[in-house]
């Protein structure tokens, strides 16, 4: 028993051979194949010609690879009549995201900032309000907003989107922020007010630039969250412009003419694409996004 | 930390309350106000456009009068327990295989996570593509030899839900495997050795020991599930959007398809409503054991 102090701390260490840990082996690779039989089945489908979908299961490896349906699904695609691809799609959802991140993140940080280290009455209140809004299903609140974004006149509009995916990020990052903030040391926001330093100066100078951790793991839950959004994007936007999930669902599911399945798992890829890269790269940080989700502070 | 005192409160910490408004507005506006409003609305018989028009409980007759609602609601009992059944009891079980100090941990523990970075658009179409019945898992089984095999629930109306149940499970399990996870790794080390002195063997273990002393995490982890299997929507649109038939409606899409293709908002409204308290049956209680919980530990 070494290593008492480091690593897993589950039972003791085994040697390979034994029954139980083939058992053990053997039950998670039969579960890996589980977990991965899909992406492996879109990634073969998506290289076969429609010929040879046909022909052979889902699982047969391509005996011609080919590429063309992700080009295919990348710019010629058809949503109904329109054949365009999900290029314009992925651009809607860049363009959605991008800002959505970005001021989401902003308004949360200020916010979390403001509960952590300026506290001022009532706001636990408006503060446990926001994380049981988090509980409320969207349906109860997706009608009156449209509303509010018809009021505002940025309905259908992208500045409507961003607000909208402010809105429903607050409760989850404002409670993250406000945790990361609390538990830096306090001497140092003391040191700075003695320093004469006022709000704004101590948000810039001493907490933004010691925030990093915790702003990757915001980006990290914003990006994925709002790029595999599919609900707002059909309530609060045009047709024209869609993101990209709504736009796969429609390109896949679409009634009219022959169903292309190697084109269709080529833009779930494709859609997938950016979450999954962003998980694989992340690795740990993305956990941490799940836990500062999952344990309330 | 008090900021310095001034005389008046209400500019005490001005900027503070400056950079809150948006939380305030969030709060106050969207999460209560926008909610009542539904909540208010559910009452009138609006249809194309809200309209005050005050006709008590009508909707609500209506509404549980509808096949379809009947069924969205019996399909999330379903869909819901055995989610919740599965996915913790999934979730825990790999959670404890990871834990038996394997080679490549961080390799399967990517592997089993991997899902829940994609949408569920994305699983909903992989998974309809995989249970397609001429090309899917059951062409692969005949392909081998068995040909009498069946394996199609999405063009089954009794198996529909099971096969959505199948894509929910492998997108949101990885979750519950995180959290248990870190629950497993909280467990002190001293339990193992004292309970292992005593020669109980390893599956009791985790069996009678270590699930009781991870209640909270599980608590969480129910929550954190059961929020989820409220909101179910895209995973059906994307993978069966409700068919065969009616056969797995939702109440997410319900209120959807009322307010925004059927012209009938107040049936939303009230479908709606009816999602909240759901919610709350399950919120209240859970607010109640955290809260109270945590200020008897103080």
């Amino acid at each position: 028993m070494q290593n008492e102090f480091t690593g897993p701390r589950g039972p003791k260490p085994r040697s390979i051979f034994r029954l139980s840990n083939l058992i053990v082996y053997g039950t998670i690779l039969l579960l890996a194949i589980y977990y991965l039989a899909p992406l492996y089945v879109m990634l073969v489908t998506s290289m076969k010609s429609m010929a040879e979908v046909r022909l052979s299961n889902v699982f047969a490896l391509p005996i011609k690879v080919t590429f063309d349906p992700w080009f295919k699904a990348w710019s010629s695609a058809c949503t109904g009549l329109k054949c365009e691809g999900l290029m314009g799609g992925f651009l809607n959802s860049l363009f959605i995201t991008v800002p959505s991140v970005i001021v989401s993140i902003a308004v949360a940080s200020v916010n979390g900032y403001a509960l952590a280290n300026w506290p001022y009455r009532g706001a636990n209140i408006f503060f446990t309000i926001l994380i049981f809004g988090a509980f409320v299903p969207y349906q109860l609140m997706l009608y009156p907003i449209v509303i509010i974004l018809r009021e505002l006149g940025v309905f259908g509009d992208l500045a409507g989107l961003v607000i909208v995916h402010s809105i429903f990020g607050m409760p989850i990052l404002t409670l993250i922020f406000r945790n990361y903030f609390s538990s830096l040391p306090a001497e140092l926001f003391k040191a700075a007010r003695i320093d004469g330093a006022g709000f704004w100066g101590i948000f810039f100078k001493v907490m933004i630039p010691m925030s990093s951790p915790i702003l990757v793991v915001a980006i990290i839950l914003q990006v994925t969250g709002i790029w595999n959004d599919f609900l707002f994007g059909i309530v609060y936007t045009r047709p024209e412009a869609y993101p990209m999930t709504v736009q796969l669902n429609n390109i896949v599911n679409s009634t009219y003419g022959e169903k292309e399945y190697n084109v269709n798992m080529a833009a779930t890829i494709i859609t997938g694409l950016v979450p999954l890269t962003i998980y694989f790269i992340s690795g740990k940080l993305f956990v941490r996004g799940i836990a500062a989700g999952a344990v309330k502070g | 930390m008090s900021a310095s005192k001034r005389p008046n409160f209400l500019f005490q910490n001005l900027a503070s309350k400056i950079a809150s408004i948006p939380m305030i507005l969030t709060a106050t506006v969207i999460f209560v106000g926008c909610t009542l409003w539904t909540v208010a609305y559910s009452f009138t018989s609006s249809r194309l456009l809200p309209r005050w028009r005050w006709v008590g409980l009508d909707q609500y007759e209506r509404l549980w009068n509808t096949d379809r609602w009947m069924i969205s609601i019996n399909n999330l009992l379903l869909y819901g327990t055995l989610m919740m059944i599965f996915s913790l009891a999934l979730g825990f079980f790999l959670a404890a295989l990871l834990d038996q100090k394997i080679r490549g941990e961080n390799v399967f523990r990517t592997i089993f996570l991997y899902p829940y970075a994609l949408s569920f658009v994305v699983t909903g179409l992989t998974w309809q593509w995989l249970l397609n019945p001429d090309f899917g898992i059951q062409k692969l089984v005949r392909d081998m030899g068995w040909t009498t095999f069946e394996f199609a629930p999405l063009t089954n109306n009794e198996w529909a839900i099971y096969g959505v149940l199948l894509a929910g499970l492998w997108q949101g399990s990885g979750l519950v495997m995180v959290l248990m996870l870190a629950g497993l790794r909280g467990i002190d080390q001293d339990v193992w050795k004292a309970a292992r002195v005593d020669g109980i063997p390893n599956w009791k273990i985790y069996l009678y020991i270590v699930l009781p002393m991870m209640r909270p995490i599980f608590v969480t982890a129910v929550v954190l599930v059961a929020t989820g299997i409220i909101k179910i929507f895209d995973l059906i649109v994307a993978q069966t959007d409700g068919g065969p038939g009616l056969s797995t409606e939702v109440p997410a899409k319900y209120v959807y398809d009322m307010m925004f293709s059927s012209q009938n908002l107040g049936q939303g409204f009230a479908a709606s409503t009816t999602m909240l308290l759901v919610v709350l049956v399950i919120i209240i209680p859970w607010s109640f054991y955290e809260f109270a919980g945590r200020h008897n530990a103080k």
